[in-house]
């Protein structure tokens, strides 16, 4: 396949280290690399055999609770039915074959396509709602010129980022659910609380507004960075040629933060049909399916809530499948509009 | 968003000569939205932790939640604390994490030492290997039928071994260590030291910084895990945090804490009132992470966090 392209998410300043030092070091390691790979393979073994023992250890892991679970996906292709063995693998060889049966029953079940479309229409919403957010953030916050304050108000921001999404769904109950501190104030002062926490026609507002308040600060840092590595000599000169704030942040700010937007641009085009899971396991039976109901649900409530594996699995394999397309479609218009994108060309 | 958004160097705290003086109302609203920002992520947290701390009667009074603290009543704590299925996921969750973050920290430094060599012996098909993660992901069914089919059901293995590898975090080990020189290296070989050694005697202590930030981001990661535990967890007594969280506020169940049916020596027979107790639960949660947070602040800001990812 390809290659994933160097340095293409670097967040925050790297090292001090200055280009032409880095491609110098470059150019020696593949000095080193080509002496190497003229020894024989017996003799690299011998030399290399404690680094390749160490990776052993991440490898086997990944083995067996990544790539075999991977594999474990064309189930999708069976009548898997767990009871006709004595273990998953047993089940696996007993059950079986039934060739695309389990996508022709998904494509027929209007839940599955109703799933997709909630999925979507979320990551359309978020796109508009969620995703300027940080960047509006990023350059307000770069504009405050008291360090302290900056600080301050990073700290405070980034928090929520490391609380668990029980945790925020738990907040957002507490602050504006029906017994929440909004509804209690409400009422006291003789007024009745609206739903929010139940009110499937403000489902959308709901889930973005606590994925606002959980990430919105965390994503800021990525355009901070790139807000930081524009050359101030720029700014300099565009004020003394005459251009005022706003046609300075046109002209400088916003051309600055291009290439890091069209990369985090492409990455949720990619992942369009990732959503989040928790955050919907959470709130999906508060909200009900219609709402709630994303992909990643209907995988669980199909697979292993009603126990037909096979037809979940089989979701799940459509939406890993067009995840892919998705993130390859994404990175080559990223290439057509002259930007790195995620991995370079090969 | 803001009627003032013109970006300044950073090194400098005062304004640049070239740039115009503020306006009043460009001042005022970036005040006025920063401030609702701050507040939006501080008022839960401070409303959270103030009725964790109240009494029953402070509670009733203020017909539910508590905004202003008149007492220290830290009961609520002591009842969560004093055994039954708080008490148990507490210590459900700390076992994991500890286990977890070693488990991974472990494992992760000794591939990202491996694989920090180019032109080793099977550098790029290993490198390759883990990047692969990112495009190929295991679907939920399969990783359901091979933890279980391990026999993890009902074992705290089965909420750490599934996610102990993060490749990103490799990934970013990997960059550090190779960021190191290569002399410090070629002089520890000549002088007899064997891989190991290199990298608990000089590659550890030299990127100590990027390692424990890693560790956090491992610990956080186990510490807010939620639906492993509902896949693979189904004893009432190995439920970790997050589950009991998610049964206290959002399902409605009250707290069943083995304690809170007993009286509380030297505090009075008054059990505290239940909202105090799931205030509790819900500062216990956030603790761990509050604490940690500064030591990663710390580091992120210093720009450890690089994810050069590289073929």
């Amino acid at each position: 396949m390809s290659e994933l392209a160097s340095e293409s998410v670097s967040i925050g300043a790297p090292s001090t280290a200055s280009e032409p030092e880095v491609k110098a070091k470059k150019a020696k390691k593949n000095d080193k690399a080509v002496s190497r790979q003229q020894l024989s393979f017996g003799k690299r073994l011998r030399r290399d055999w404690p680094l390749l023992l160490m990776c052993f250890p991440a490898m086997a892991l990944l083995l067996v609770f990544h790539y075999v679970p991977s594999l474990g996906n064309i189930i999708a292709f069976q009548d898997y039915n767990p009871f006709v063995g004595d273990d998953p693998l047993e089940a696996f060889l007993y059950s079986e074959w039934i060739g695309f049966g389990n996508f022709e029953y998904l494509f027929g079940t209007q839940a599955f396509w109703d799933s997709v479309i909630t999925t979507l229409s979320i990551t359309a919403f978020q796109l508009v709602f969620y995703f300027p957010i940080p960047i509006l953030l990023a350059i307000l916050l770069n504009s405050i010129l008291s360090p302290k304050i900056r600080s301050l108000v990073q700290s405070v921001v980034y928090l929520p980022h490391f609380f668990s999404w029980v945790l925020v769904v738990s907040l957002f109950q507490m602050m504006l659910g029906g017994a929440g501190l909004l509804a209690q104030t409400l009422r006291q002062a003789g007024y009745t609380p609206p739903e929010i926490m139940t009110n499937p026609d403000t489902f959308m507002f709901l889930i973005t507004s606590q994925a606002l308040w959980k990430d919105a600060g965390w994503g800021m840092i990525v355009f901070l960075a790139a807000l930081a590595a524009i050359d101030t000599s720029l700014y300099e000169a565009a004020a003394a040629d005459g251009a005022g704030r706003w046609r300075r942040m046109w002209h400088i700010t916003l051309p600055g933060l291009r290439s890091v937007i069209v990369l985090l641009l492409i990455l949720r085009l990619g992942d369009a049909l990732n959503v989040g899971f928790e955050q919907f396991i959470l709130q999906r039976e508060m909200v009900g399916r219609e709402a709630a109901e994303v992909v990643d649900t209907y995988v669980y409530y199909q697979g292993i809530a009603v126990q037909q594996w096979g037809v979940g699995a089989a979701a799940g394999l459509f939406k890993a499948v067009i995840g892919i397309l998705l993130i390859v479609g994404a990175n080559k218009l990223a290439h057509r509009f002259g930007e790195q994108g995620i991995y370079s060309k090969s | 968003m803001s009627a003032d958004t013109v970006v300044r160097p950073r090194r400098k705290s005062s304004r640049p000569v070239w740039e115009e003086k503020p306006t009043l109302l460009g001042q005022f609203s970036k005040g006025t939205i920063l401030t609702a920002v701050v507040a939006v992520v501080i008022v839960p947290l401070w409303v959270v932790v103030v009725t964790s701390l109240s009494s029953e009667k402070t509670i009733n009074e203020a017909g539910g939640y508590v905004f202003v603290p008149r007492e220290f009543d830290p009961r609520a704590y002591l009842v969560i604390f004093s055994g039954g299925q708080v008490t148990d996921a507490i210590l459900v969750s700390t076992i994991v994490t500890l286990a977890g973050t070693a488990l991974s920290l472990i494992v992760t430094v000794l591939a990202a030492y491996g694989l920090s060599r180019p032109g080793t012996l099977g550098h790029r098909s290993i490198l390759f290997y883990f990047l692969l993660t990112f495009l190929i992901y295991p679907g939920m069914i399969p990783s359901y039928l091979v933890v279980t089919g391990l026999g993890l059901k009902d074992n705290l293995l089965a909420l750490i071994l599934p996610t102990a590898i993060s490749a990103f975090n490799l990934v970013v080990l990997r960059a550090f260590f190779m960021s190191i020189p290569g002399e410090l290296y070629d002089s520890a070989r000549m002088d007899g030291a064997g891989e190991l050694r290199i990298l608990t005697r000089i590659v550890l202590p030299l990127s100590k910084a990027v390692t424990a930030v890693v560790g956090l981001f491992y610990a956080v990661g186990y510490w807010n895990a939620f639906f492993n535990a509902i896949l693979y967890i189904d004893r009432n007594d190995l439920q970790p945090i997050q589950r009991v969280l998610q049964q206290f506020i959002l399902a409605g169940q009250s707290p069943s804490t083995s304690g809170a049916a007993v009286a509380i020596p030297g505090l009075g027979s008054s059990v505290p009132p239940s909202l105090a107790i799931k205030m509790a639960v819900v500062v216990v949660t956030i603790v761990p992470a509050l604490i940690v947070y500064p030591f990663i602040q710390r580091h992120f800001t210093k720009g450890v966090i690089i994810g050069a990812v590289k073929g």
